[in-house]
């Protein structure tokens, strides 16, 4: 097992980042189509994001909220395969120069074989894995052909969350490589998130438990909330807002809002 | 084995939010199940609230019929009218201990819904019921009750606005909730411990029903028959009998419009389960190629489901108990025969379990001793069940009633 002194792509390329706070941005694969997916990543990475992860639409996404679970559903409805989705993600990894991660639940992996899903994923050169539904009592496996897949390329994602005691957090930062993904708080994604004490010394509880980078999600939305980010966690995440701001204003906006977040 | 596991089927594939909440409520029913008071206080509640034991029915006209000795298990007859009080009941002390103050619940046929509010009535927590638009829509009476009774009741627009989306929209609340609510799962699927536990508080129906044979016929039974929408009613009445080798159990799953048209919801009795992940547990569920949940069908509500129990899976594959289906049909056909030779109503549900049971009966040997488990009654399906039989007088009544409310 990877421990943080481990090579791992991803950690070394966050680690080698100068800024004092970055972005990973989120997207459902399909959703409106694959194609404004591609303008909208065009404008992202031109917009600076340092990290895209890729949602695989799944008919039962418990974890998502409404605005999320929606645009699964409507990229199910107009037929997306999750054979295209993989061709999109690989062609992706080649085209952007910067960590693309796949974030989706247990059973697109299973459907495929998850050995079979991750050895393909490794080779196509995504960075991380992010499955909801696998917690780590259920994950070895895919751990462990993330390692002997990826080599160093593509992680397994754990997930530290503010329910998880310091014992839980402890098990689970101790081999945590790549990234570390902080829930902000209770509930779905989508809704509104207090950056408060509360929230801050829940990071100092992941901080503490872990010597991978940290990565917040779930209710980030604005500069100030990236920015009263910086120095708490090395990476904020960015979803349903995005995908607000792309149904009501289109692909261009998006690119401006990402940018504007620095 | 792995804990939670039967087989390969079951475990908890929860959301890393969630860990702490199972752990608590692991903790919370293994010592429950510890306790001889609890189990003594959960029979209590039972006998007075609920009205059990429930009793066999020698069902005579049927039995004459058939020329074979059929009796049924009256879970009809339980306060709200199926076996669903048997769990909830069970799961509104555990939350007493636990000392939570709010509960959730899916529903499909309603009665899950029902059963949940009226347990949260007595008990006085808070409660919300997740429903999917369809089944709001075909169950209307028991959407009715369940707001009579004080629960809000949220109609899930999500998926194909079923039963799966509706336990997609309570586990939304629960990973924001779980600190003050306790999600009262309906039936004997979903992450450890549900299906362990469900199937205990189930398992009162086995209980009863083995004594009440053996008192009765004077035997055990050569067969026991029992719906399998989630597998909590199969379960319940399955384990008085799971080591009696003899007894033969039969799972009776929705045909639907029948399996060949792909348009169902047998899991098991097709081949068109395949083995997957999805609402905390792996198991065997209709979905496609790419592992996306596929939509079933069924004319009844609660067995429209895409997985089945993780023990029933298990019970497949290990052939101790086997698994057929009944199309709409059918049961609306034994709806009838039911109703007339033994002035029964049974839940749409339960009669596919009477169904395949009736189709049967000419290849069993003559003399032979069947218990087929009525797990709820028929009441909630008014509409249903008058659309199918095609009423006239119930619909110049509908329409009677129409016409009163517009022109109010
Ligand atoms: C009367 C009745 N029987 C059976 C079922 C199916 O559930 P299970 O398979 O868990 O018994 C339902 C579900 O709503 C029901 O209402």
């Amino acid at each position: 097992m990877m421990n943080a002194t481990s090579k791992s792509l991803l950690q070394d390329r966050v680690r080698a980042c100068p800024d004092p706070i970055q972005v990973m941005s989120h997207l459902v694969l399909g959703y409106p189509s694959l194609e404004e997916n591609r303008l909208v990543m065009d404008h992202m990475v031109a917009a600076g994001v340092h990290i895209i992860e890729l949602q695989i639409p799944f008919s039962e996404p418990i974890a998502d909220g409404p605005i999320i679970a929606r645009a699964n559903q409507e990229s199910l409805r107009q037929g997306f395969r999750v054979e295209d989705g993989l061709n999109f993600i690989a062609e992706s990894c080649r085209r952007y120069p910067i960590p693309i991660l796949i974030m989706t639940y247990a059973n697109i992996l299973m459907a495929r074989g998850t050995e079979a899903f991750i050895q393909r994923a490794a080779g196509m050169g995504v960075r991380g894995l992010i499955v909801p539904d696998l917690p780590l009592e259920e994950a070895g496996g895919a751990m462990e052909w993330c390692q002997s897949y990826g080599r160093g390329g593509l992680d397994w994602i754990r997930l530290f969350t503010p329910t998880s005691p310091d014992s839980r957090l402890q098990t689970l930062g101790r081999e945590a490589c790549g990234l570390v993904y902080c829930v902000a708080r209770r509930g779905v994604t989508g809704q509104r998130t207090e950056f408060d004490p509360t929230l801050m010394e829940f990071l100092n509880r992941c901080r503490a438990a872990t010597h991978a980078p940290l990565a917040l999600g779930f209710g980030v939305r604005s500069r100030a909330d990236v920015q009263s980010l910086a120095g708490k966690v090395e990476i904020a995440v960015v979803g349903t807002a995005a995908i607000e701001i792309h149904l009501t204003q289109g692909a261009e906006a998006v690119g401006r809002f990402f940018a504007g977040l620095k | 084995m792995k804990k939670g596991y039967f087989g390969t089927f079951g475990g908890a594939f929860i959301p890393e939010i969630l860990h702490e909440t199972f752990r608590r409520l692991t903790e919370a029913y293994e010592s429950a199940r510890k306790d001889p008071d609890f189990w003594r206080e959960y029979l209590d509640v039972m006998e007075n609230y609920s009205g059990r034991p429930t009793p066999l029915t020698h069902a005579e006209n049927l039995s004459a019929h058939f020329g074979r000795k059929i009796y049924i298990k009256r879970e009809d007859l339980n306060q709200t009218g199926a076996h669903k009080a048997n769990n909830v009941m069970g799961q509104g002390l555990l939350v007493r201990r636990m000392g939570k103050k709010r509960v959730i619940a899916e529903t499909g046929a309603g009665q899950h819904g029902v059963a949940t509010a009226t347990m949260a009535a007595r008990m006085g927590f808070e409660c919300v019921i997740y429903m999917g638009a369809k089944d709001v829509e075909r169950q209307r009476p028991n959407v009715f009750w369940m707001q009579q009774l004080g629960a809000t009741v949220v109609a899930v627009t999500s998926g194909s606005c079923t039963l799966k989306d509706a336990i997609n929209e309570a586990m939304r609340d629960w990973v924001g909730s779980m600190d003050d609510t306790h999600y009262v799962l309906g039936t004997a699927c979903g992450a450890h411990p549900f299906p362990e536990m469900v199937s205990w508080f189930q398992s009162i129906i086995g209980m009863e029903a083995r004594q009440q044979i053996l008192k009765q016929a004077g035997c055990l039974p050569n067969r026991v028959y029992a719906c399998v929408g989630g597998g909590s009613n199969a379960m319940g009445i399955f384990q008085g009998f799971m080591d009696d080798p003899q007894v033969e159990l039969v799972g009776v799953e929705a045909g639907g419009e029948g399996i060949a048209t792909g348009r169902h919801a047998s899991r098991l009795a097709s081949e068109d389960g395949r083995v997957g992940v999805a609402h905390g547990y792996r198991t065997l569920f209709l979905q496609d190629d790419d592992g996306q949940m596929r939509e079933t069908h069924s004319v009844a509500a609660g067995l429209d489901y895409v997985g089945v129990s993780p023990i029933l899976a298990h019970l497949h594959t290990t052939g101790r108990v086997r698994f057929a289906a009944a199309d709409n049909r059918e049961v609306v056909a034994a709806l009838k025969t039911l109703m007339r030779h033994e002035g029964l109503i049974g839940a749409l549900e339960s009669t596919h379990a009477v169904a395949r049971a009736f189709a049967e009966m000419p290849h069993m040997q003559e003399g032979s001793v069947v218990i087929i488990n009525l797990s709820g009654r028929g009441d909630k399906d008014i509409f249903t069940i008058a659309d199918a039989l095609d009423d006239p007088g119930w619909r110049e009544f509908i329409l009677e009633k129409a016409r009163q409310y517009q022109n109010r």
